[in-house]
């Protein structure tokens, strides 16, 4: 029956069921990954974009929901941050749209975006695996994500502290013991919306470093917020994709089926992982998608199908090995001596 | 599919968007069941005891 409800093989359903799992695990532990992941496969399934990229939203819209839920368990999602990062997101990519405009006006949109793309997935990737690497091992923030905690126990990246010193009114307390201008937020929430309007991406793996780094919250709570914005934007790019015949359930329903349990042991994970281990995965994920970006760009250029679908294993594979070491080192940390895993279930 | 094709524009949408937020939910719900049922045994299991 449900072979004929959803169009498909049962082979094909439990292979969307399986990459929906693969997918879930990285986007519960990072906050991204999503349609970063899907649409290339989508596409290369044969899909049309729109359906490609429209279903592809809606699933990071399911996802992001059970995601988000599982970290809010967890006590790592900062609803005030959210909402004031939705805020300045939605005005910095409305601003990075116009520059988008501008630039095809001039002809130079497409060579100059697929160029910082790949520049910031590479250099966001090398930086954040280079800081984790530079920490020895000891320097990230703990998971201890009690409101109460003080920050100057913690190691707060030095811009975010540079960030947290300009005291311009109102103040604003977030979870993690962390104080920053209301300025601040939405100067932070600004920029990365810019670049996201201005790659058109959902813009996760720019959002969580930049709360991270910039804001100085602990990474546990820079995914949780993260993914709470993204169930924001994605329902309503899935709801503007839908009224244009872009989301196709029979994609979306077994998609989300598997990674509503990827998600929540994605989002467990990072209770119980060490942060540096996040931030390395982290890293590793964006150095690869960097690479995988360049290849699909080169073959675009030269319109040679072969690289656009090397891009795709390249992609999924990193993906595969990512998530596998993800759950590898969950069950190392579940197997340490010193347990912290009581919310990990 | 799910009985909404009489909808259309907006109302299509927003049903679509509406069968992706209650799947979650319920399977959230589901997982979470599942979770706390085999949860511990699966933990026990990992850590050897």
């Amino acid at each position: 029956m449900i072979v004929a409800v959803f169009g498909m093989s049962l082979g094909m359903i439990a292979l969307f069921v399986g990459f929906g799992l693969l997918v879930g695990i990285l986007f519960g532990f990072f906050g991204m990954g999503g349609s970063f992941l899907v649409t290339p496969a989508l596409l290369i399934f044969g899909y049309e974009s729109t359906v490609a990229v429209g279903s592809g939203m809606a699933f990071v819209f399911g996802t992001s929901v059970i995601a988000t839920l599982k970290h809010r368990d967890l006590g790592q999602v900062d609803y005030k941050l959210g909402v004031l990062m939705i805020v300045g997101t939605a005005t910095g990519i409305e601003v990075g749209k116009e520059i988008v405009v501008h630039l095809q006006d001039i002809g130079l949109a497409g060579s100059i975006i697929s160029a910082v793309y790949v520049l910031l997935l590479g250099g966001i990737g090398a930086f954040v695996t280079y800081e984790a690497f530079g920490d020895g091992g000891g320097g990230g923030l703990e998971h201890d994500v009690d409101a109460e905690a003080d920050p100057d126990d913690q190691d707060i990246p030095e811009i975010a502290r540079k960030i947290q010193s300009y005291r311009v009114p109102p103040m604003i307390d977030l979870r993690g013991g962390v104080t920053v201008s209301l300025w601040m937020i939405l100067l932070v929430a600004f920029a990365t919306g810019l670049l996201s309007g201005f790659l058109g991406v959902g813009g996760g793996f720019i959002r969580m470093p930049a709360l991270f780094y910039l804001i100085g919250v602990p990474v546990p709570i820079a995914v949780g917020t993260d993914l709470f914005e993204i169930i924001f934007s994605g329902g309503i790019g899935s709801f503007l994709y839908a009224l244009e015949g872009g989301v196709n359930l029979g994609i979306v329903v077994p998609l989300l089926s598997g990674s509503a349990l990827g998600a929540r042991v994605g989002s467990a994970a990072t209770s119980i992982v060490d942060e540096d281990e996040i931030k390395v995965y982290f890293g590793i994920m964006l150095l690869l998608g960097s690479i995988a970006v360049a290849i699909q760009e080169v073959g675009n250029a030269l319109d040679v199908e072969v690289l656009r679908t090397v891009s795709v294993v390249v992609i999924i594979g990193a993906a595969l090995l990512v998530a596998g070491a993800v759950v590898y080192s969950s069950v190392r940390s579940l197997r340490a001596p010193t347990p912290t895993t009581s919310a990990a279930d | 599919m799910f009985g909404i094709e009489s909808l259309s524009g907006p109302a299509y949408a927003g049903a679509l968007v509406g069968i992706v937020l209650v799947e979650a939910l319920l399977l959230y719900v589901g997982y979470g069941g599942l979770m706390r049922a085999v949860g511990p045994s699966v933990k026990r299991a990992i850590r050897g005891e």
